[in-house]
C-alpha cells in the first residue's frame, strides 16, 4: 500500500514493482523511484535523528543537498554508510536503515540532548569534554555511541573499481537545460566534448517542469537533445556520473556509478569508475540549490523544500501530504502550489513574506483559487514527530519584524522556499571567486581562475529562456576562443513561467533574543541554529571561517549546499555588516562523498605496489624460504629445514658461515657504474674518504653524507679502471642514491664529464662466505683468487664455468668471503654450480637474518637501522673515514657547534648482564636506580640478536658519550616495561683483530 | 594537478615529476671559509616566495633530467621551464 502514490503520472514504471526494507519494515515501490521517493510514497515520515540534539527528522530535499535522510544501505560486504536517500536509485531487495536513533528511531534516549539544548550550544564539545584529559576515552566512547554514525562492512569489498584517463576540449558539468544547450552548441562545433550528469537521465529541473521548448513539453525536448548528443561522434555522455573535484590545470575527477542501482546483478563490470579528465575548457552548469527559510522548529518531519515537493509529485507521482502550507519569500514556490493543485490537492495555503503583488505567479494562483497570505511569515511548527500545524504572524515590511498575534492553521506538509543559490562549488574549487549580487541576493561566480565558465542558474539566471540564452552565448564564446568555428545557428522558442522574483527573508524575527524561541535551524545536518551564530559572535568569533568551525555550519557532506547563505546573512545581521563583506567559506572536494574503493581503483592487494624478485628467486621459493619485503624486493629471510624454528635456522646458518661455508643472494644491492674522465673528481666530492688513493682493482668501504653531515648511505666502491668506478649502495637506498648523484651532477656540476648507469637489475650478486669459500672457487678452476695474488679489498675479473664474473674480496661477515657479480641471465645457473661444488663443505644458503647477526657480531652498522638521519660518521665510530685533504658533501657541517658536542650519542656494544636475555630493539637506556621523573634517557638499542658463535646475546646501541662509557652499567627498558641490566662494551664482539680473513 | 613542460619531453602530467626545491642555491666554493651562520643559511634557509618562484624539478618517471620551473606560488601558473 503506497499511501502517498498518485494514481497516474511520474517517470516511474508501475509494472515493475520493487520490494525493499527500511528499518526492518517490508515495503514496495516502483522502478524509477529513488529510496527517498519510495519512503515518501509509503508515508515514512521519520528517517533519522539529528546529529547533536537527536531530533526526529524527515526527508527534506530531492537531491544531493539532503541533510536528514542519510542512511545505511545494503547488507553484508556491500553495506555502505552515509548514503543520501535522495540519490539512491531503488532496486529490488534493497535494505536500508537509519544511522541514528537508539534504542529505536521513534524513541531515542539522547533526545534528552534536545531538552537540555541550552547546555549544548555552539562550542559545547570543545568546552565540556576537555578536562580532565584522562576522561577523554570515556567521553569519546559515549559521544561516538550517541552520534550513531553508520558502520563500515567487516568483510572485503566484493566489487572492483577502475580508473580511466581522458582528454577533451570541453567538459560540461550538469545536463539540465543550460548544460544540454551548451552540449548542443559544442556538438555542432566539432569539438571533443564530454557532458556529465549525476542522474540516470538528462534534464535536471526540466524533468519536473511544465514549461515548453520548441512547442513541446520540456522533457521531450530533453529526450530529443539527449538522443542527438548520444549519436554525435564527438560527444561522450556520462550519466550517473558526478564531477566531484576540480583541480589545477583543468583536471577534474568524475565518479561514474555502474552497478549501484542494481548491485546484485554485477557481472564483469566495475562497480564505479573514476574518470580523470584533462580538458581544455569547462562549462559549469550545475544549477542552483533552493534555500530553506529559518523559523522555529523548521526541521520537523514534513517540512520540505518547495521544489522538492514539486519534483516528488511530477517525477515520482508521490504526494507527501494532503493539507499543505507553502511558506516563501519568492515566486518559484508558487509553481509548487500549482503542481499540488494539478495533483488534486484542495487544501493549499501560501504564506508569502512579501507585500501583495501582481506577478505572473500570483495571477496564476489566483486563477486556481489558491489562498495567499501576503506580508506573513510562519513563526513556528506544531507537532514533534511530524508537522501537525503552523503558527502564522503578520510581518511589518518596514521593520522586518513580525507581530505577536498568531494565527494557527492545521497542515501535514510545509513546503518552504527561501530563494535560490547558484551551485558555485566547482567554480570555487577551481580557484574562482564569487561576488554577492545585491539584485539576486546570492553569490554568483566572478573572476574565473582557470579556463571555465558558469552558465544558466549556476550563473544566476533563474528563468528558462535566460538560462538557455546564457549557456548558448557563453559556450559559443568559449569555443570561438578555442579556435572552433560555429556554423549553424541554434534557435529555440521557449514558453516559460518566469517565476523568479524574490525578496530576502533571512530569518523570521520578532526582535527578541532567539534563545527565547524554539530552535530555528540554519544547517540541519550539523544542528546549527540561529542562537549558535549569536553565541559565536558573543564569544568573539567574527570571521565566517571561525564561525563555521565553532558552530559546524556547512560541515560534513553538506559542504555549504543548504544552510550557508542563510548562515552568512544572519552573521552579517548580527555583526551589522553588509553580506558582501562576510565572504564565503572555502569549498573543497569532494562535492558529494566518494567511495574509498573508487579512489583506490585497482591498485589494491597484490597490485598495491610492484614486487621485485631476484634472478635466483626460484631457488629460494623451492627451499620454501620465508621472504622479507625490503623496499619492493622479496629477500629470503632464512632457509628452514623441515619444521625448523627461525632461531634454530639462523643458528645453523650462522655457524655454517663461521665454520665452513655459506652462500647468500645479495642481488638486491644497489649497483651503479660511473665512468667519464671526471669520475674520480666527482666521487671525491661525494665520498668522505680519499678516493684518489685507490689503486686500480682496489675496493674501499665508502660512506656518503647529506650536506647536513649525517650518514646518508654506505657501500663498497671499486676502481675498475682509471676513469671507471663501480659502487654498491644499500638495497633500500639504490634508487635514491642514484637520483641524488644525478642531482648533484646535473644541477651543481654539469661541467663534469661523468656518466652514471644503474646496474642493479642487470647484475646479480652471489656471496660466498666462510673459511672454505676459496676452496670451492679453486675446485671450479677459478683463476686470480689465490691468497697471494688477491688481497683483501681487491677485485678481479674471472670466469666460472666459462661465464664472465667480477669477483670482489670483501666481507660483511668478518669471514673470508667473495662477492661474485654475474650477468643476471646466468645468475641462477651460477648459483646452482656453486651449490653443487660446495656440497663437500656443507654449503649453507643463508638469508637476511643471518646476514644481520654476522655483521652485528663484527659491529658493522646498517644504514637506516643503526642510523636514523641524525647520526654523523663520528657518532657511528667512522671518524677514521673522513678525509682531511679535500672537501666533500657534508664536511662543513661536521664542524658546526652541534656536530662537535661531546655528549652526542655514539655507537657502542651492549651485553645483557645475565648473559641470556636478548634485549628488545628500541629499548631505552636509563641509569640504574633512576626514579625521579622525568628519567634521563641516555640512548636506545638499535640492533640486537643472539650470537650463536659467542653463545650469548649481543646488541648495538646509540648512547650519549658512549665511547667513554665502556664498562658502565645501565638499564635497558623495553616498551613492554621489561627492564634488563646491561653493560656497555666495544661494538666489535667477534674477532676484533680481523684474523679470520686470512685463512687459506 | 599541474601540467609541466619538460624541456626535453614536452607537456607531461605532474605525477611524472619530483620536486627539488628552490633553484639557484649555489654550493659555496669554499665551505670551510664560511661562518656557521653563513653555512646554515646555505643549508637550511629557503625563500617562501609569494609570486613567481624559481624551483628545480626532475622528470623522474621520464627522461630523469633536472630542469628549472618558474611557477607562481599563488595560482600555480607555470611561467616558464628551461634547462640548466
Ligand atoms: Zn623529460
Amino acid at each position: 500500500m503506497q499511501k502517498n502514490r498518485l494514481k497516474s503520472g511520474g517517470h516511474i514504471q508501475r509494472d515493475d514493482i520493487l520490494n525493499f526494507t527500511f528499518n526492518g519494515k517490508k515495503l514496495q515501490a516502483y522502478k524509477g523511484d529513488t529510496l527517498a521517493s519510495a519512503l515518501l510514497a509509503n508515508d515514512i515520515k521519520i528517517v533519522g535523528r539529528s546529529f547533536k540534539y537527536h531530533r526526529p527528522r524527515g526527508i527534506f530535499s530531492c537531491g544531493p543537498e539532503e541533510p536528514n535522510a542519510i542512511l545505511q544501505v545494503g547488507s553484508g560486504s556491500r553495506t555502505e554508510a552515509g548514503l543520501k536517500a535522495t540519490q539512491v536509485e531503488l532496486y529490488d531487495g534493497l535494505i536500508a536503515s537509519s544511522e541514528k536513533g537508539w534504542p529505536s528511531l521513534h524513541f531515542d534516549v539522547a533526545i534528552i540532548n534536545d531538552w537540555l539544548s541550552k547546555m549544548f550550544g555552539a562550542g559545547f564539545y570543545y568546552k565540556t569534554f576537555m578536562y580532565p584529559a584522562k576522561f577523554w576515552k570515556l567521553y569519546e566512547y559515549f559521544l561516538r555511541k550517541m552520534a550513531g554514525f553508520g558502520y563500515a562492512p567487516d568483510e572485503n569489498d566484493p566489487d572492483y573499481y577502475s580508473h580511466h584517463n581522458e582528454h577533451c576540449d570541453l567538459l560540461i558539468v550538469g545536463a539540465g537545460p543550460a548544460g544540454i544547450m551548451s552540449a548542443l552548441v559544442a556538438s555542432q562545433s566539432g569539438a571533443n566534448v564530454i557532458i556529465v550528469d549525476e542522474k540516470e537521465k538528462f534534464g535536471g529541473k526540466l524533468l519536473y517542469s511544465d514549461e515548453k521548448i520548441d512547442n513541446t513539453v520540456a522533457i521531450e525536448w530533453v529526450e530529443r537533445a539527449q538522443a542527438e548528443l548520444e549519436k554525435a561522434p564527438n560527444v561522450k555522455c556520462l550519466k550517473r556520473s558526478t564531477a566531484f573535484g576540480y583541480y589545477d590545470y583543468n583536471f577534474l575527477t568524475v565518479c561514474e556509478r555502474y552497478t549501484d542501482h542494481s548491485p546484485e546483478t554485477t557481472v564483469n563490470s566495475p562497480r564505479q569508475k573514476l574518470w580523470r579528465i584533462r580538458t581544455q575548457s569547462v562549462v559549469l552548469a550545475q544549477g542552483a540549490f533552493e534555500r530553506p527559510l529559518v523559523f522555529s522548529n523548521n526541521d520537523r518531519p514534513g517540512v520540505m523544500l518547495a521544489s522538492a515537493v514539486s519534483e516528488y509529485i511530477k517525477r515520482f507521482a508521490v504526494l507527501p501530504g494532503r493539507n499543505i502550507a507553502i511558506f516563501t519569500n519568492n515566486d518559484s514556490a508558487y509553481q509548487t502550489a500549482i503542481d499540488l493543485k494539478n495533483a488534486g490537492v484542495d487544501s493549499i495555503i501560501i504564506i508569502d513574506s512579501r507585500p501583495e503583488n501582481s506577478s505572473a505567479a500570483t495571477i496564476k494562483t489566483n486563477e486556481l483559487n489558491i489562498e495567499v497570505k501576503f506580508c506573513s511569515v510562519v513563526t513556528n511548527v506544531q507537532g514533534s514527530n511530524k508537522v501537525e500545524g503552523i503558527e502564522i504572524a503578520k510581518l511589518n515590511s518596514e521593520t522586518g519584524l513580525h507581530d505577536n498575534e498568531l494565527i494557527y492553521r492545521d497542515c501535514d506538509l510545509l513546503a518552504i522556499s527561501g530563494g535560490w543559490s547558484p551551485a558555485v562549488h566547482l567554480h570555487s574549487q577551481s580557484g574562482g571567486r564569487n561576488a554577492w549580487s545585491e539584485k539576486l541576493h546570492c553569490f554568483i561566480p566572478k573572476n574565473t581562475h582557470q579556463k571555465n565558465t558558469s552558465v544558466g542558474s549556476s550563473n544566476g539566471f533563474w528563468g528558462l529562456k535566460d538560462c538557455l540564452e546564457d549557456a548558448k552565448k557563453r559556450t559559443s564564446e568559449m569555443l570561438t576562443d578555442l579556435g572552433y568555428e560555429l556554423s549553424e545557428k541554434i534557435s529555440f522558442d521557449v514558453e516559460e513561467n518566469n517565476y523568479v522574483s524574490m525578496s530576502p527573508l533571512w530569518r523570521v524575527n520578532d526582535g527578541k533574543d532567539p534563545e527565547s524561541h524554539p530552535k530555528q535551524f540554519i544547517d540541519y545536518q550539523n544542528d546549527t541554529s540561529v542562537s549558535d551564530i549569536f553565541q559565536a559572535v558573543r564569544e568573539g568569533y567574527k570571521n565566517i571561517e571561525h564561525v563555521k568551525r565553532y558552530t559546524a555550519l556547512g560541515f560534513g557532506t553538506d559542504q555549504g549546499k543548504l544552510g550557508n547563505i542563510n548562515g552568512m546573512a544572519i552573521l552579517a545581521e548580527v555583526l551589522n555588516k553588509p553580506i558582501a563583506d562576510i565572504g564565503t567559506t572555502t569549498f573543497r572536494p569532494a562535492y558529494t562523498p566518494v567511495s574509498f574503493g573508487v579512489c583506490a581503483g585497482q591498485e589494491i592487494g597484490e597490485f598495491f605496489d610492484p614486487i621485485r624478485k631476484t634472478a635466483i628467486h626460484d631457488f629460494h621459493e623451492n627451499q620454501t624460504s620465508p621472504f622479507e619485503l625490503v623496499g619492493q624486493w622479496l629477500r629470503p629471510w632464512y632457509f628452514p629445514t623441515q619444521n625448523e624454528t627461525i632461531e634454530n635456522a639462523v643458528k645453523r646458518e650462522c655457524l655454517a658461515v663461521r665454520n665452513s661455508l655459506g652462500i647468500m643472494d645479495a642481488s638486491t644491492l644497489g649497483k651503479i657504474d660511473i665512468q667519464g674522465k671526471d669520475a674520480l673528481n666527482f666521487l671525491e666530492r661525494i665520498y668522505t674518504h680519499d678516493v684518489s688513493k685507490m689503486a686500480i682493482g682496489q675496493c674501499a668501504y665508502g660512506i656518503m653524507l647529506g650536506e647536513d653531515g649525517m650518514i646518508k648511505d654506505d657501500g663498497v666502491m671499486t676502481r675498475m679502471a682509471e676513469n671507471h668506478f663501480y659502487l654498491t649502495t644499500t638495497t633500500g637506498g639504490a634508487a635514491s642514491v642514484m637520483s641524488w648523484l644525478e642531482q648533484w651532477h646535473q644541477t651543481e656540476w654539469p661541467d663534469l664529464d661523468v656518466y652514471l648507469t644503474s646496474l642493479t637489475e642487470q647484475l646479480s650478486t652471489i656471496v660466498l662466505a666462510g673459511p672454505n669459500s676459496r676452496k670451492v672457487l679453486k675446485k671450479l678452476m677459478v683463476t686470480g683468487i689465490d691468497k697471494e695474488s688477491m688481497k683483501f679489498m681487491t677485485f678481479v675479473k674471472s670466469k666460472i664455468d666459462d661465464i664472465d664474473v667480477d669477483i670482489f674480496r670483501v666481507s660483511f661477515s668478518g669471514e673470508l668471503a667473495f662477492e661474485i657479480n654475474v650477468d643476471s641471465n646466468y645468475a641462477l645457473h651460477l648459483w646452482n654450480i656453486l651449490i653443487e661444488a660446495g656440497k663437500e663443505y656443507e654449503i649453507t644458503p643463508y638469508g637476511t637474518e643471518t646476514m644481520h647477526v654476522l655483521r652485528a657480531e663484527k659491529g658493522f652498522i646498517i644504514v637506516g637501522q643503526d642510523t636514523d638521519g641524525s647520526i654523523n660518521p663520528e657518532d657511528a665510530g667512522l671518524g677514521w673515514m673522513l678525509s682531511r685533504k679535500k672537501d666533500f658533501i657534508g664536511k662543513r657541517s661536521l664542524l658546526r657547534e652541534d656536530s662537535i658536542r661531546n655528549d652526542r650519542k655514539q655507537l657502542v656494544g651492549l651485553l645483557s648482564l645475565d648473559g641470556k636475555t636478548v634485549i628488545p630493539e628500541g629499548a631505552q637506556i636509563i641509569r640504574k636506580g633512576a626514579h625521579k621523573k622525568p628519567i634521563p634517557m641516555y640512548g636506545h638499542v638499535s640492533s640486537s640478536y643472539y650470537s650463536p658463535v659467542l653463545g650469548h646475546p649481543i646488541a648495538m646501541a646509540m648512547i650519549e658519550s658512549g665511547r667513554d662509557r665502556h664498562g658502565e652499567e645501565f638499564l635497558a627498558v623495553a616498551s613492554c616495561g621489561t627492564e634488563i641490566e646491561v653493560k656497555v662494551v666495544n661494538p666489535v664482539f667477534y674477532d676484533p683483530s680481523g684474523e679470520r680473513q686470512n685463512v687459506e | 594537478m599541474l601540467i609541466i613542460k619538460c624541456p626535453w619531453c614536452g607537456d607531461r602530467d605532474e605525477t611524472e615529476f619530483s620536486y627539488g626545491g628552490e633553484a639557484d642555491i649555489k654550493r659555496p666554493v669554499a665551505p670551510e671559509a664560511l661562518s656557521d651562520e653563513e653555512w646554515g643559511d646555505y643549508l637550511f634557509m629557503r625563500k617562501n616566495t609569494k609570486g613567481v618562484f624559481k624551483e628545480q624539478w626532475n622528470h623522474s618517471a621520464g627522461c630523469r633530467r633536472w630542469f628549472i620551473v618558474e611557477r607562481d606560488t599563488v595560482n600555480y601558473d607555470i611561467k616558464a621551464t628551461y634547462k640548466f
